[in-house]
Parts: C-alpha cells; sequence; structure tokens
C-alpha cells in the first residue's frame, strides 16, 4: 500500500508500525520516535498499530539543536 | 543555586549543540563552556543512514542534562506531538517548547505557545517555554503550569544582544522567584554578561559559539562573562548618572582655592 514515510511516497507491505521500522531494519535498540498521522506512537504501541493506505509516518531521531 | 524544575545546575549556560564544524568540536566546546545544559532536537531520519544514533551516543557521553525542543514547529499539535516523542527519545519530562510564528523573525506564537504549555503541563512535562519579552504572556505561561520563563534577547541566530533590556528588567522585577533564560540573540559574551547582570538567571545560546571561528575559545569567553555577569549582578551594579563624581577625594585637593 502507499504511504507517506518522513514526507516521501513510499510502498509497503507492513500491516504494522513495528513490521514497517523492522523492515526498514530498525532494531528493538533504535534510538527513535514515531508518529502516524500527526500522533505520537509510543514504541510500546507500535506492534499494535496498524496501517492504512495513505498513513502519514514520521519516524525522528536526535539531532543538533539549538 | 540556580535549579529548573527542582534540578540544580552550577553553571548559567545552556549551550544549544547546532552548526559546529564536528562532533569533536561540539564535545570539546561543551566541555570548554562548562554547561551542564544542552538543547537538541528531532529529525526525519533516514533508514539508510541512521546518522541520529551517532549523536545520541556523543551526547550521551557529555553527562549533560538534555533539554530537547520542538524548533520548527508552526501549531499547537505539531509542537505537543514532537514534545511527545522527545519525551520518549530522550527519557525526560524537560521540554524547550518553541511554536514558531513568523519564518523571518522566528518569533514564538505567543497565543499557540501558552494553549501548547497548558497541554504539555498538565500532561507532566516540565516546559521552558521559548517566548518574548512580553509580561502578559508571561503571566499566562506561568499560569499555564510553567515554572521557567525563556524570553528572547533578539531573534534567533541574529547576534543583536539583547534588543529590549527595559522589558527584561521589567519581567525580572515581575518575577524575582522564577528562572529567567535569556534565550536567543546573543551574539557576544558581553550581551551575555549584560543579561546576567540585570539579574536574568541564565542564558541559552548556540550560534555565537557554533559559528565563532574558534569555537572552543568561545565557549570558554561566555563561561568566563557569564561568571563575571552573574558576581556583578550579585555585589550590585552602579546605577548610571548624568554628571561626573570625582572619585578621588576632593578634600585635600592642592591648590584649591574658595572663589
Amino acid at each position: 500500500m502507499n504511504i507517506r514515510l518522513n514526507g516521501e511516497p513510499a510502498q509497503t507491505a507492513a500491516q504494522t508500525l513495528h513490521e514497517l521500522l523492522e523492515g526498514l531494519g530498525y532494531d528493538e535498540d533504535a534510538r527513535i520516535a514515531t508518529a502516524v498521522n500527526g500522533d505520537f506512537v509510543p514504541a510500546s504501541r507500535r506492534a499494535e498499530c496498524k496501517l492504512n493506505g495513505n498513513d502519514e509516518i514520521e519516524i525522528l531521531a536526535p539531532r543538533q539543536g539549538g | 543555586m540556580l535549579s529548573f524544575y527542582g534540578r540544580k545546575v552550577d553553571s548559567r549556560l545552556l549551550m544549544g549543540t547546532s552548526m559546529y564544524p564536528s562532533p569533536d568540536i561540539l564535545q570539546k566546546a561543551v566541555r570548554a563552556s562548562r554547561a551542564q545544559i544542552v538543547t537538541v532536537s528531532l529529525r526525519r531520519e533516514s533508514a539508510s543512514r541512521q546518522s541520529g544514533q551517532g549523536f545520541w551516543k556523543l551526547i550521551r557521553e557529555l553527562d549533560v542534562h538534555i533539554l530537547p525542543n520542538t524548533a520548527g514547529c508552526k501549531s499547537v499539535r505539531e509542537a505537543v506531538t514532537t514534545a511527545q516523542m522527545a519525551r520518549e527519545l530522550f527519557e525526560t519530562p524537560w521540554i524547550k517548547l518553541e511554536v514558531i510564528a513568523n519564518d523571518d523573525t522566528l518569533q514564538p506564537d505567543l497565543f499557540g505557545l501558552v494553549e501548547a504549555a497548558r497541554i504539555l503541563a498538565a500532561d507532566g512535562f516540565e516546559v521552558f517555554p521559548y517566548t518574548t519579552e512580553d509580561l502578559g504572556a508571561a503571566e499566562r505561561l506561568l499560569e499555564a503550569g510553567c515554572k521557567v520563563l525563556m524570553p528572547w534577547g533578539a531573534p534567533i541566530g541574529s547576534a543583536r544582544g539583547l534588543n529590549n533590556p527595559y522589558a527584561l528588567k521589567t519581567l525580572r522585577a515581575w518575577f524575582p522567584d522564577i528562572p529567567l533564560v535569556v534565550d536567543a540573540g546573543i551574539g557576544a559574551p558581553s550581551h551575555a554578561a549584560k543579561a546576567l547582570e540585570m539579574g536574568c538567571d541564565a542564558v541559552l545560546l548556540n550560534t555565537a559559539i557554533a559559528k565563532a571561528a574558534d569555537p572552543v575559545k568561545m565557549a570558554r569567553a561566555f563561561a568566563g562573562a557569564i561568571e563575571a555577569g552573574r558576581q556583578a549582578f550579585e555585589a550590585g551594579v552602579l546605577e548610571p548618572r548624568d554628571m561626573a563624581s570625582p572619585s578621588t577625594p576632593v578634600a585635600g585637593t592642592p591648590f584649591f582655592r574658595l572663589d
């Protein structure tokens, strides 16, 4: 299905956010935070977070900031 | 001693981590500045590069308090979601709350800021609001649950120093017990010293150190200026006066004659 991943069009067969992250190569210890359609999805809920077509997914990581 | 939400700090410098020539220089500059709080952000990460993981390791090695920001957020919803993500990512309830109103001035959207602060404080966040020098907004922020105020000195990255010292003085006088951090616009150590001399509790800056020709030396310069400014405030700075006042004793002036 078509999704938007960090603002870019993408395709995935993943059913859940957890599966999507696994497919992208993030392991359990990856220092990332996630949101779907503008709502925060805690790490503990990624496995139960079902993905739908056109979902907008954000995967954020630590970065320098002021 | 200065404390933010119950965490005591010796240093009155909060340091941004962005725009350094290299990670090594960043680490050295933070150490030279003696800062105990550094700001960080969250950004989209490319799955193939995963560059955030290395930055996380570097920050952990510094052994300082981490203050994540919501830089770039333009709506309450974006800021609240970003704050929630930051809390999980950096394992801290602290958030430097930015809700930006204007791309050119990067000035805070005070209405959105108060609304987001209220939501986050109710959710257990310890909010450091990036605000203007506006007294009414400051009152609303405190009422919303903030226990720190971070008024700008000047627009972010502008290096203009303290645009409105009068208003900062007013904030200081009105909120004597609230930690007051001048955030943004500081360009030179003298600007920071001035903020501390006026009784502001701390300064938060990034560009002035990171973009210096020698960031490590500039970090040291800021540490010295901030320490000097604070000591001057504690010692009591003279009020300016219009006319001269002789410092050498007048009594016994040689060749003096009463006309």
